[in-house]
């Protein structure tokens, strides 16, 4: 692969957009960028078009003044113009390339709010986080986010509350996150999953509009995460690192578990395993039907899968995910790439393929579309699996893009996409294993009718 | 209406018949409010971004290129460069190092791999504030590469998008009057503030070519540098949406004495209206124009309005609200609704100026809610106040209006319907019967109250 000074359709998008995510998965949160007010507005439309939902992110929107005296003033009045308009419980501020680099503090710029507070509503809690746009990618500013909530909430410790259990999912759909919490309770669980935007960002229809979406992860158990029974973090790139998952672990003593997105069967036995082990409880029969059916499935489908070559692209636990299911199918999956540079992606997707994939993948990290095309070209790929921004190769090809992740904007239902559990699984494989069928059936001049 | 409306806001809002006009307008998004409106750099972005022969090139962090890569649907008959999306990504060492080493880098790379016309090499926020010069990286460029290399100052936060498109006016300026312009017609003009979203722009190009004008330079919709270059040999400049290409048309005006007239593409009024007043600026060099535009607009509402009848039997009566980017769009919209026997009760505008808000309050009807720089919670006790069927806006307001279980339409530049021209009035009729007339409101949850 050549390596290239300038970016050219980048495969990640910038920090402070998966802080705006991840606050949103909190009950009653607003978040709010310090920047100019172009950052909330590009982003709000971008995270708009993939779950169809209102998604309002405050701004301080800092104009030239405030970006040579300082943007406190502007954060002040921001914070006390959305608590007159939204009176949240919550307002998560990140920080944005402008006001890292003009040096706002803003942990003390809030310290000074809060002391001198005259509103007519009592100050929110407020969570900081600092993502400056040119350190990392949304997965960073994500995890970030995640971290600070859990740092400056979970504050509680003290005994241990019977049947509670954390879930980090990581950036997964509303879906997902809906049935982690269905998973949970047929083992008996009370998870608090953060985020918890399964509501938020994909609501029923309602009679009265919601100044602020009803659900999220609730704040009350949020302060008590570390009086959890167990914590899982998912995402084998999280795995040792200083995340949310170790600082509940750290301050709780409580057990932390980091495992790989479950995705697929092996990972997903994995996560089954852990809360097996924490419950003392076998897995729910349906479950257990589930893996059945998925190995069942995995076994009538063999042969039209087997030798495929894939191109998986996107946010890094998910690719390493995919990779480990795709490995399982006997789909190759001959390119692995991420737009995030990151060090242990190479190790873990070589460990989840390992004695699978016929032939080694070559996994790139730090990589944009124009590279993966690049290399994808030259590995004559049969599928691409990543999120709507490989459709442009999908269409040069003629190759099935199975749209999965973050964005889906060329598809209808991204936020009802299930990757985890055994069920998730099994819905990508009949996905994947039908769009194959169709390129044959589509390309053969028989037109044949049984498959 | 005083639910949802912070203090500093209520001079951006005014009713017609409840007071005189007043209005404030073309200042800062008011922190804390969610505006609608992105920043300067947005502003400059959509002006050029359809001109699809340039390099576009952002120098920021990935974030800014990223929400604009092909975001809009301007589409192109040749060149789709302007369909990739460029950055120079800087990193926390560029921030601190200065960018202009990786700009130029990058500059000389995506030169030499695309070949183009021309570049723009957009500013953004934080190399405003680290100061790297970017006309001096241009300059050289331009020297070595031998293309027009041109900066564009739009730091998202130097003002609001309106600042946007000046910086973009300033930069196409520095290319118009480098072109050779022998072999053009005195019957001739440019197309300015079409961005050809759905190919709108072919189907305005074709009536001209029917009245026999010939166009130099799509400003920008469809756009080419070398026509760009060659702008200045037009006998006029037609300029739709007022806010992003009129200081191009002033700019050219004084330079070069081209003189211009304001047109709308929307609705069969304005459609017409903006036609005739091409044909008259050219009656003398080009006799027999108008009588040519007439029969060619008589043709074409021969064809329309059967349709529009068919659609308005069940829309009469109906309320719309509309939320634009720029105030001009507005005047129209109103009177297409009006054609289709509907009642605009809100207009805003996120770019107006007091000018415009002006005249959109001379053609409101009485009641009119109209709005500067509006916001989610306002547009939402607006539409509940006025009872609207139907909002017009962009993705950012589509789900306000399918949360409050009323219709949508999108009028913004993501479109995929072309509604310009007189074919543009009977798609945006059955656009807006397709939402007003759905079944699926029916089964919308709805307060006691309404």
């Amino acid at each position: 692969m050549s390596d290239y000074v300038s970016t050219t359709n980048a495969c990640k998008l910038c920090t402070p957009l998966g802080a705006c995510l991840a606050f949103r998965g909190v009950e009653g949160a607003v978040p709010f960028l310090h920047g100019s007010q172009g950052c909330a507005t590009y982003m709000r439309r971008y995270i708009i078009s993939h779950f169809r939902e209102p998604m309002d992110i405050a701004s301080s929107a800092l104009g030239e003044k405030q970006a040579i005296y300082g943007g406190g003033p502007n954060l002040k009045q921001g914070i006390a113009n959305v608590v007159k308009k939204y009176d949240p419980k919550i307002i998560g501020v990140a920080t944005t390339c402008l006001t890292e680099t003009i040096g706002d503090d803003v942990p003390h710029i809030l310290h000074e709010l809060g002391r001198e507070w005259g509103g007519e509503k009592p100050l929110p809690l407020l969570v900081n986080v600092s993502t400056p746009s040119y350190q990392g990618s949304h997965v960073e500013g994500f995890n970030a986010t995640i971290k600070a909530i859990v740092d400056q909430l979970a504050l509680e410790t003290g005994s241990e509350i019977p049947g509670r259990v954390n879930i980090l999912p990581g950036l997964l759909s509303p879906e997902d996150i809906r049935h982690l919490n269905e998973i949970s309770r047929d083992f008996g669980f009370h998870a608090t999953i953060l985020p918890d935007y399964s509501e938020t960002l994909d609501g029923p229809a309602k009679a009265a509009y919601e100044t602020l979406p009803e659900g999220g992860a609730r704040l009350g158990e949020i302060k008590e995460m570390c009086r959890a029974a167990m914590t899982i973090e998912f995402g084998r790139s999280l795995i040792g690192g200083d995340f949310a998952g170790s600082v509940i672990g750290k301050r709780s003593g409580n057990k932390t578990i980091g495992i790989g997105t479950p995705v697929g069967l092996r990972e997903n036995d994995a996560f089954f395993g852990a809360l097996e082990k924490t419950s003392g409880l076998k897995t729910p029969r349906p479950y257990l039907l589930d893996r059945g059916r998925l190995i069942d499935a995995y076994v009538d489908g063999h042969k039209y899968l087997f030798g495929k070559r894939a191109v998986i692209y996107g946010e890094e636990d998910l690719v390493i995910a995919l990779a480990s299911f795709l490995a399982e199918t006997g789909i190759v999956p001959v390119l692995c790439a991420t737009g995030i540079k990151s060090p242990s992606f190479k190790n873990s997707i070589e460990s989840v393929t390992e004695g699978l994939a016929a032939e080694r993948p070559l996994a790139l990290d730090g990589v944009d579309f124009h590279q993966i095309k690049e290399t994808a070209e030259k590995l004559s790929p049969d599928i691409l699996i990543g999120n709507s921004k490989g459709y442009k190769m999908a269409r040069e090809w003629k190759i099935p893009l199975i749209r999965v992740g973050f964005p889906v904007h060329d598809r209808f239902g991204g936020q009802r996409l299930l990757h985890v559990g055994y069920r998730g699984a099994l819905r990508l494989y009949d996905e994947i294993t039908n769009a194959l069928l169709e390129t044959k059936q589509e390309s053969s001049s028989v037109g044949y009718g049984y498959l | 209406m005083e639910d949802g409306i912070l203090t500093q806001r209520k001079g951006q809002i005014h009713t017609k018949g409840e007071e005189p006009f007043s209005i404030n307008c073309d200042k800062e998004s008011l922190a804390g409010a969610v505006s609608q409106r992105a920043c300067v750099f947005c502003g400059s972005r959509v002006v050029l971004y359809p001109i699809a022969d340039a390099l576009h090139l952002v120098h920021g962090p990935v974030g800014c290129a990223a929400y604009t890569w092909d975001i809009r649907g301007a589409l192109s008959s040749g060149p789709e460069l302007h369909r990739l999306s460029f950055s120079t990504d800087l990193r926390e060492k560029d921030v601190v190092f200065g960018g202009e080493d990786k700009l130029y880098r990058s500059l000389i790379e995506l030169v030499d791999r695309y070949g183009p016309k021309a570049a723009f090499v957009y500013s953004t926020c934080i190399v405003g504030i680290i100061g790297d010069d970017l006309e001096a990286v241009c300059k050289r460029v331009e020297r070595e590469k031998a293309i027009p290399v041109i900066p564009v100052q739009s730091e998202g936060f130097k003002g609001n998008k309106r600042a946007g498109y000046n910086a973009a006016c300033r930069a196409m300026m520095t290319l118009v009057g480098t072109g050779d312009i022998s072999g053009i017609s005195t019957v001739s003009v440019n197309l300015l503030g079409d961005f050809n979203l759905a190919g709108e722009i072919w189907i305005i190009r074709e009536y001209l070519e029917k009245m026999g004008v010939e166009v130099v330079a799509n400003i920008t919709g469809d756009g080419r540098v070398n026509d760009l270059r060659r702008a200045h040999g037009a006998a006029l400049n037609v300029v739709q949406c007022s806010g992003a290409t009129m200081d191009l048309a002033k700019m050219m005006a004084e330079k070069y004495s081209t003189p211009f007239v304001r047109a709308s593409y929307f609705g069969i009024e304005d459609m017409a209206e903006s036609l005739y007043r091409i044909a008259e600026f050219f009656e003398t060099s080009s006799p027999g124009i108008m009588a040519r535009t007439q029969e060619l607009v008589r043709g074409e509402i021969e064809k329309l309005l059967p349709v529009i009848e068919k659609y308005k039997k069940d829309l009469k009566g109906k309320k719309a609200a509309l939320y634009v980017g720029g105030a001009f769009k507005a005047f129209s919209l109103i009177k297409a609704f009006r054609l289709l026997g509907m009642q605009v009760v809100v207009a805003g505008s996120q770019t107006g100026t007091e000018d415009d808000y002006r005249e959109l309050h001379e053609i409101a009807d009485k009641g009119t809610i109209i709005v500067d720089d509006t916001n989610p919670l306002e547009l939402v006790s607006f539409i509940k106040e006025k009872g609207v069927d139907v909002l017009v806006g962009g993705v950012k307001e589509r789900p306000i209006a399918y949360k409050l279980g009323v219709g949508f339409c999108d009028h913004n530049h993501e479109r995929k319907e072309a509604l310009e021209g007189f074919v543009g009035m009977a798609n945006f009729a059955e656009e807006i019967h397709r939402t007003v007339m759905s079944p699926v409101w029916r089964f919308v949850p709805r307060e006691e109250s309404l």
